[in-house]
């Protein structure tokens, strides 16, 4: 039974990530979420909303001194433990892995806070899914450019047709067990080295 | 290379960082077989949380923290051992230009003398508090940092009191300049080259230095999980010959431009050389005075400087149970002594352990005797050390 009582807070510096963790948790019946984008004055953010739960990300510069704030507040009888259960071996991995970190204020029953991270580690995860799949489809978008390119250099160079110049490009990228962008590469760059233009 | 030995260490971009990366760049490691894989990271919590889960082997770590794990006193503990020292002092203080041109009329010297800062530091303070305006704000890198403590125990030796009189941020080092800058702190105490940057933009001016405040004293260490160090002895035995090696390389001023150089990429420190040159040669600007060399400011090597010493890790805990982060205790005290390994060293470097067991003395300028098997009754000699009815 989701428990909609917990005050969370999100810190990410990645707005759109964050924006997944807080619908995540929405989703989940979490009705008191506030998400932190910025560094300054996070510390005094932190003191205003008094969370039972953070969730931060891992490359956040602000780690060190949030936890510096718990020996701080440590004195108000509010002392955070990272993670739910420090014998919990594999979730406190699977979340360094994915890139998030979380602190619970200690007292917590371990199954009021479980799904809050298995939900951050798995939204973390397809987060990064998603950013790599991106820069696969960009790269993949720019690789053709490349081969358009070198097609048309070799159409013009040579007086060959379009399928034609590629199979040209691929003969030569089996022949040298390249893949076919790089062959593309180099035709575009010896093209450019040759021309003196910027191609 | 066949039978290479991979080791994944994690480092913060800092000049004391420099044996790991000199190692990784010089063929030291490689001559020891090893392959150094080095990943700068951007907190000390990532560092600390990264060996604990085995994401890496060893890091570059603040002498406390490896204490602090092992005595479960931060978030994810893990038992650690410091068997090497990354080297001794390069921290120091820096304030605004502002706070430096209220030191400097209140008699502050442009010398880094503790003493006389400290007074003149201590005049502004309470002009600052009679006048009716906000406390000072000072940034340290971590709770658990020689820094924090060198500079509570600075403030408290001059009559600040650090629970009352000034107030404290935590900054990771590579943006302490900036809040400086943008006026959000008022001074803090990093290692280099960030006093440099600062002092350099002209955004700050440095005030005093470890070296001043406590002369050859342990600043970072190499951390690991105690169960990795025995896991991988033979591992750990050629990374501390390899270091050894990059220590002595690093050590010799004829080797500061190229190791500048180096430590410059964007990958480790992305800072310009001549902001790290200052700090390798121990050449810093103090107050309004022009680049001086300090004495002892910085060592690798010298000094046995990697020897990573028991005695000054005593007096660490002693500061942590100072202001309130642990409890004195025989078994506290037994944990701390068993984190330094000064006998690992020595064995993997062919020295005699009972001769460098890191007992070097602590003394500090403020002259009190400091015994490593009393510590109770050093703390009750301390000004402004913890009360109950404040934490």
């Amino acid at each position: 039974m989701p428990d909609s009582s917990l005050r969370i807070l999100v810190v990410d510096q990645n707005r759109l990530r964050a924006s997944i963790i807080e619908e995540g948790l929405r989703e989940a019946g979490h009705a008191d979420v506030t998400v932190v984008d910025r560094l300054d004055g996070l510390m005094r953010r932190v003191v205003e909303i008094d969370p039972d739960v953070i969730v931060m990300d891992l490359e956040n510069p602000s780690r060190d001194a949030l936890e510096s704030l718990f020996h701080v507040s440590r004195a108000a009888g509010r002392p955070v433990a990272m993670f739910v259960d420090r014998s919990d071996a594999a979730m406190i991995e699977a979340a360094v892995d994915a890139g998030v970190s979380a602190y619970v204020v200690d007292g917590l029953r371990k199954e009021r806070v479980k799904s809050i991270l298995d939900m951050a580690i798995s939204r973390f995860n397809a987060f990064s899914r998603l950013r790599d799949e991106l820069d696969k489809t960009r790269q993949a978008l720019e690789e053709r450019k490349t081969i358009d390119r070198a097609k048309g250099i070799l159409m013009k160079k040579r007086g060959i047709g379009e399928d034609e110049a590629y199979a040209l490009l691929r003969k030569s990228a089996m022949n040298e067990n390249r893949r076919i962008a790089e062959v593309a590469a180099s035709v575009v760059l010896a093209a450019s080295l040759f021309s003196g233009e910027d191609l | 290379m066949s039978g290479s030995v991979t080791v994944r260490a994690g480092f913060i971009p800092l000049i004391d960082a420099a044996l790991l990366i000199a190692a990784a760049e010089k063929g030291f490691a490689a001559r020891e077989g090893l392959e150094l894989v080095l990943q700068r990271e951007t907190s000390w919590a990532n560092i600390r949380d990264r060996v604990a889960i085995g994401h890496f082997d060893v890091a570059h770590m603040l002498a406390p923290l490896p204490v602090a794990a092992s005595l479960g006193l931060v978030p994810l503990p893990v038992p650690m051992i410091a068997p090497y020292a990354l080297g001794l002092g390069g921290n120091a203080v820096t304030v605004s230009r502002a706070l430096w041109e209220a030191l400097e009329a209140a008699g502050a010297p442009s010398t880094g003398d503790p003493a006389a800062t400290g007074a003149a530091l201590a005049a502004v303070v309470s002009a600052r508090a009679a006048a009716g305006h906000a406390p000072l704000t000072l940034a340290v890198v971590n709770a658990f940092s020689g820094h924090n403590y060198e500079l509570r125990h600075w403030l408290a030796a001059s009559g600040i009191d650090p629970w009352r009189d000034v107030q404290f941020a935590v900054v990771p080092p590579p943006f302490m300049a900036d809040a400086l800058a943008a006026g959000r702190i008022d001074g803090y105490c990093v290692g280099e080259p960030w006093n440099t940057v600062a002092a350099s933009s002209g955004a700050g001016r440095i005030v005093t230095t470890k070296a001043a405040i406590w002369p050859k004293s342990l600043e970072k260490v190499l951390g690991m999980r105690t169960d990795w160090a025995s896991a991988n002895e033979e591992t750990l035995r050629r990374l501390i010959v390899a270091l050894e090696a990059a220590a002595v390389w690093c050590d010799a001023p004829e080797n500061h431009g190229e190791l500048a150089a180096i430590l410059a990429a964007p990958d480790y420190l992305d800072v310009a050389p001549d902001r790290i040159l200052a700090g390798l040669g121990g050449e810093l600007a103090l107050g309004s005075a022009a680049p001086k060399r300090i004495a002892d400011f910085h060592s690798f090597a010298a000094g046995d400087a990697t020897e990573p010493r028991v005695n000054h890790a005593l007096w660490l805990f002693s500061q942590m149970v100072r202001w309130g982060q642990a409890s004195l205790g025989e078994d506290a005290v037994a944990t701390v002594r068993a984190t330094m390994r000064p006998d690992i060293r020595a064995r993997a470097l062919g020295l005699d352990p009972a001769r460098h067991g890191g007992l070097q003395p602590v003394r500090l300028f403020d002259g009190l005797t400091f015994a490593p098997d009393a510590l109770a009754s050093y703390l009750a000699a301390l000004p402004f050390g913890v009360d109950p009815g404040r934490i």
